[in-house]
């Protein structure tokens, strides 16, 4: 909201500088986003006269003029064509700072000659001065505008640019902000005095009001004017309008928008001849009603909305807007001011409905009070008479059914203790509250404080609202800085929070980057991770409201924005990449939140090592992502086996499933290379998965067990077997001597001697006793005993 | 017999002395000292010699033979020291050296995430005040979000935060799941679900209907936090705010409170912090304020722990909330909030 600080000071006596108020009111809750100085620069600029209009005697176009400063004349040249004797002008001496109207850039008036003319100074222009944009002419004063007194005095000022929170509506307003100016700055507030006299018929006699939805409108004032003159406001009313930002219309109008942003209560005007029946009913629009609205356009109404109507039709649109069915036109000679409260919660729905968040709109949603609309009305009545000629019936029409009586708030002085940590003198209390407008009292047996809040605050109701006024006029830095003294709560971790910060470390040692991706994704990215492309089953959760198809869905699966990744990456550099993201996926859930498991999901892609100088690096391959799963699920001390899988979006030779007793952990695989081209991905991508609650309760305890005391025993042996027979059918039979502490695979092997179909796979065991050393006898009793079982089960024979 | 001693001395000693590595003095050890050597040969040949020889050449001989054990050993250490000399000072031709600026073998490295750098940190800042790191839904009811926050439907302030509705209609045909705006519905979960004394923050995705532009998405991160017990007064908040400023930016960093509205706290506080530039006295970052916004904070409204359950006459509470991203961008001068969500490695390996 912009601000005059030249307005404001019409109601508050303060001489502070601009910056100084700005700064109190951002200190106090009312933020100035910034202050911009009308004049700032004009020190030596001062009002002139002009005396006589001379022929510049080498130029057409120019003129000399006299001028009067008071205490002295000068002579200077001027370019404008609106010049004239008698004319007030503002006078810039050699030296003034102005703006150079060519440019645009702030420059210092050099001493000039101009077509042979010395001209000592300048008669400026609006651009000039930084006031406008206008450099049509120079700026031409009013004719009472005293001589020789700075320009700044005159038609300097400063405009705020304030952010009002939504509790404050009072604070939209001219006399609101002069208030709390004078609360923070103890300065002298007064409202405009408004007197008129009633000339003309009871208003009663000529309109009726009846208010049939009480619920939604708890007070609804009017009055009566006619005679009047439709024209132009003054130029002193325009100015305050255009320094809000708005735009003049006629005299009724501006003074309704006037009065709205002086008191903060917004009125509308009706053409009472408009009005059909003379009666106005205040209620809820029909489901099928219509009304065109001021500014053109149709409206649908419906039930759940407030119309201010006649006997026949909608004439507005309640705190929002007016028809343009009883708008006041040139030819309007009476006028019925409307000053009503309309329920917040309705005006804003309304307001949002219709998407016309109006400047009423904006004041009423916030909560004005009920007693602002007798103020108001009195004071739109008095300028109506006196700028639009008009005559005022006698009596005001009041209809006031959702009269509610404010008690004061009560509270112990010590509230002031227990929420702020601070305590206050009692003068300062009740200073900050005066000062305010508020009623207070201190009862100095009990400490008891009792603050009647003034009609405009509807935002104080209960202690703590008092409490925070306060702190606020005599500011938060009175407030000490302590540290919680109370004994730290039981915290009962998540062990989640801990568990995915290790594999996040974990994952980074390996060597891979993390990403941070966006969990709104599009359906596409979510259908691409398949071979075919199928729509996954049920359907992700979607947004009603979506900014765009790129943000539509909650991604219910991490492959998407890795594969993503890879693709944008590898466009950049042909390096490895290694990437992860540990991140929510969203699953529905019929009728309720939906689940959101955190997921790893990491890729690799191309080179194992980057390009060294000692010869170019292989490519990474299946095994590479499966020790990376083995490391961080050994890390984690999760027992778990790689186990066949269909995960359609792996291929079909290259995947397996990660299981720890029956519960599937994960997945890792080679993608399905139908998913690499959705991606444009023209290496092998491998890729794993692991759902992060899953792994919880396969998180094994640490034990302790002594290192062995007794030699260990190596022995190497090659197995030949059948192709189809895997390493952990082999290592299964192992597993069954528990003298076998150890067993590594040392090579597998296929052709050259090997029959064709089959394979040899070489491993080195380790036999160890917790309790003796083994004899080589012993051993090769054991192995024999190992090879019978190989050959049974698996038809495995000892390479010959 | 003694005479032969002392030539086996002479000769022995002659030899050892032209010895220069250490393979060759493991042959004289074997010669002079072993079992098979001559000295062992002749000490164990005392028996037959007569008394009286016996007694001199078998001191002579065990003389001897210490002898030969320490010059041995001096001989070993002086070899092992000047073989090493030999292998770190011979050639100092620079072919023979390591160039050891060549690149090391490439092992591929990666970083966190500095969005996920900034969350652990400030979790484990507000964890050493004793607040208890939490995670919640980002998927939330009206309720939780707005309703039990003291913004019922049609309340203004919910215009400051533009809702996406999800896609689901309750048996009553409305829509009340969201993404939440804030994580104070974290906090207001745990007023419900817990008994005070309570401590604990919530860090996490947060979304608003907005324009996307350079400062601007539709999803950022938050970190919101409450703390309830008796006691617990708005210069507590002002400590937590202080410490986690000095622990976060650096010793001594101010931390302003102005007073601001948020409809879930009373009195209510725009937090900033003494810019991280200028250091107050005004620059270009903050705007020549010389002050940088954190966030919001405020004593939680009585209705707010009434609605959870929680007597507020006998309780009393802070919140706070501040967005996350900012804190990275401000750090190292990243102007555009994209960057942290498009996983360019460009620009994520930096960090």
């Amino acid at each position: 909201m912009k601000v005059s600080y030249n307005w404001l000071k019409q109601y508050v006596e303060t001489t502070l500088p601009a910056v100084e108020i700005a700064d109190r009111l951002t200190m106090a809750g009312i933020e100035v986003k910034n202050t911009q100085v009308i004049g700032g620069d004009w020190q030596g600029i001062i009002v002139g006269q002009i005396t006589a209009v001379n022929r510049h005697p080498n130029a057409d176009r120019l003129t000399l003029l006299d001028i009067e400063l008071g205490n002295r004349k000068e002579n200077v040249v001027c370019g404008a064509p609106n010049v004239a004797v008698g004319a007030k002008i503002a006078y810039a001496p050699i030296g003034s700072k102005l703006i150079d109207p060519h440019n645009n850039q702030p420059t210092v008036l050099k001493p000039a000659k101009i077509r042979g003319v010395v001209s000592s100074g300048m008669a400026c222009s609006e651009k000039e001065l930084g006031i406008s944009e206008n450099h049509e002419g120079i700026l031409i004063l009013p004719p009472d505008t005293p001589i020789g007194v700075p320009l700044v005095d005159i038609i300097g000022d400063a405009i705020f640019n304030l952010e009002v929170t939504p509790n404050r509506p009072d604070c939209l307003s001219i006399i609101g902000l002069a208030r709390e100016i004078s609360a923070l700055t103890d300065s002298i507030f007064h409202e405009p005095e408004v007197r008129y006299s009633e000339t003309t018929n009871p208003i009663k006699s000529q309109v009726t009001v009846e208010i049939q939805d009480a619920d939604l409108c708890p007070r609804y004032c009017a009055s009566l004017i006619t005679s009047v003159k439709i024209g132009p406001s003054p130029e002193w009313l325009q100015k305050r309008l255009l320094s809000y930002g708005m735009h003049p219309i006629n005299n009724i109008v501006d003074i309704t928008n006037f009065v709205m942003l002086e008191y903060g209560q917004p009125l509308h005007s009706f053409d009472y001849e408009k009005i059909t029946g003379k009666g106005i009913i205040v209620r809820r629009a029909r489901s099928d009603e219509k009304i065109t609205s001021l500014d053109g356009l149709e409206r649908q109404l419906t039930r759940e909305m407030l119309v201010i109507a006649d006997k026949e039709r909608a004439v507005a649109v309640a705190g929002i807007m007016g028809g343009a069915n009883s708008e006041v036109t040139n030819s309007t000679t009476s006028i019925l001011l409307e000053s009503a409260s309309f329920k917040a919660t309705s005006i804003h729905y309304t307001g949002r409905t219709l998407n016309m968040p109006s400047e009423a709109c904006i004041r009423f949603e916030r909560g004005i009070s009920p007693d602002l609309t007798i103020p108001a009305l009195k004071r739109a009545t008095q300028l109506m008479i006196e700028l639009g000629n008009g005559q005022a019936a006698s009596g005001i029409i009041d209809v006031y059914p959702g009269k509610i009586a404010r008690k004061p708030v009560r509270f112990a002085k010590s509230e002031f203790q227990r929420v702020l940590g601070t305590e206050y003198r009692d003068d300062r209390i009740i200073n900050a509250l005066v000062g305010l407008g508020f009623e207070c009292q201190i009862d100095v047996l009990t400490q008891g404080v009792v603050a009647k809040a003034p009609y405009w605050r509807t935002d104080i109701n209960i202690p703590v609202d008092v409490i925070e006024e306060v702190a606020r006029i005599n500011g938060y830095e009175t407030i000490p800085t302590t540290l919680l003294a109370q004994e730290i709560p039981a915290r009962h971790p998540n062990p989640l929070t801990g568990l995915k910060r290790r594999i996040r470390n974990h994952m980074v040692g390996y060597g891979f980057q993390e990403i941070v991706s966006y969990s709104l994704v599009s359906l596409e990215s979510l259908i691409k991770v398949t071979p075919e492309k199928k729509k996954p089953e049920p359907l992700p959760v979607r947004i009603v409201n979506p900014t765009s198809a790129e943000q539509e869905y909650l991604r219910n699966t991490l492959r998407g924005v890795l594969l993503s990744a890879l693709q944008l990456n590898k466009s950049y550099s042909d390096d490895g990449l290694q990437l992860f993201e540990l991140g929510k996926v969203y699953l529905p859930k019929e009728g309720d939140l939906p689940d959101e498991p955190d997921v790893l999901c990491g890729v690799l892609y191309g080179k194992r090592h980057n390009r060294w100088w000692q010869g170019e690096s292989d490519k990474v391959d299946f095994f590479d992502a499966k020790g990376v799963m083995e490391g961080l699920l050994n890390h984690l001390n999760i027992a778990a086996r790689f186990d066949k899988s269909n995960d359609p979006s792996l291929h079909p030779h290259t995947r397996a499933a990660i299981i720890a007793g029956d519960k599937q952990l994960g997945v890792i695989g080679e993608l399905h290379p139908a998913v690499a081209g959705h991606f444009e991905l023209n290496e092998t991508v491998y890729i794993f998965e692991l759902n992060i609650p899953a792994l919880l309760p396969h998180i094994g305890q640490k034990e302790y067990k002594p290192i062995a005391r007794f030699p260990a025993t190596i022995r190497d042996i090659a197995l030949v077997m059948d192709a189809a027979i895997t390493n952990q059918q082999v290592l299964e039979i192992f597993k069954g001597f528990s003298l076998i502490t150890q067993v590594s695979l040392f090579d597998v092997y296929v052709g050259g001697q090997i029959p064709a179909g089959k394979k040899q796979l070489a491993y080195r065991l380790t036999y160890q006793s917790p309790t003796r050393t083994f004899t080589d006898e012993e051993i090769s009793k054991i192995q024999q005993q190992v090879l019978k079982k190989l050959t049974s089960e698996l038809g495995a024979t000892l390479r010959a | 017999m003694i005479q032969r001693l002392e030539e086996l001395k002479q000769t022995a000693l002659k030899e050892l002395e032209a010895i220069n590595d250490l393979s060759n003095l493991e042959t004289w050890r074997v010669r002079y000292l072993g079992r098979k050597s001559e000295l062992t040969r002749m000490l164990r040949g005392l028996a037959e010699l007569p008394i009286e020889e016996r007694k001199t050449a078998g001191a002579l001989g065990n003389t001897i033979r210490n002898t030969f054990e320490s010059v041995l050993a001096l001989k070993i250490e002086v070899l092992k020291t000047s073989s090493i000399q030999q292998v770190t000072t011979k050639d100092t031709a620079s072919a023979a050296r390591q160039d050891i600026t060549l690149p090391g073998r490439p092992f591929p490295y990666g970083k966190l995430h500095p969005i996920t750098e900034t969350i652990e940190e400030i979790c484990d800042i507000f964890s050493s005040m004793g607040f208890a790191v939490l995670e919640s839904n980002d998927t939330e009811l009206d309720y939780f979000n707005f309703e039990a926050l003291n913004m019922p439907a049609e309340h203004p302030a919910r215009d400051n935060m533009s809702t996406f509705w999800l896609d689901y209609e309750n048996e009553r045909g409305e829509r009340k799941m969201l993404l939440r705006t804030h994580n104070t519905c974290v906090s207001a979960r745990m007023v419900a679900k817990l008994k005070p004394p309570i401590r604990t923050i919530a860090p996490g995705w947060v979304y608003r209907y907005e324009a996307t532009d350079a400062t601007h998405l539709t999803m950022f991160h938050h970190v919101d936090g409450i703390a309830v017990d008796k006691g617990i007064t708005m210069a507590d908040l002002k400590g937590v705010f202080f410490e986690f400023a000095s622990q976060f930016y650096g010793e001594g960093r101010r931390v302003r409170f102005r007073p601001d509205y948020f409809p879930f706290v009373e009195p209510g506080v725009e937090v900033a912090v003494e810019c991280v530039v200028c250091h107050g006295s005004g620059c270009r970052l903050c705007g020549n304020s010389g002050w940088i916004e954190l966030g919001g904070a405020g004593m939680t409204h009585p209705k707010v722990l009434e609605r959870g359950g929680i007597d507020p006459n006998v309780y009393t509470s802070f919140a706070f909330g501040f967005g996350i991203d900012r804190m990275p961008m401000l750090k190292y001068g990243i102007d555009d909030i994209r960057l942290f969500f498009n996983s360019d490695l460009r620009f994520l390996k930096q960090f």
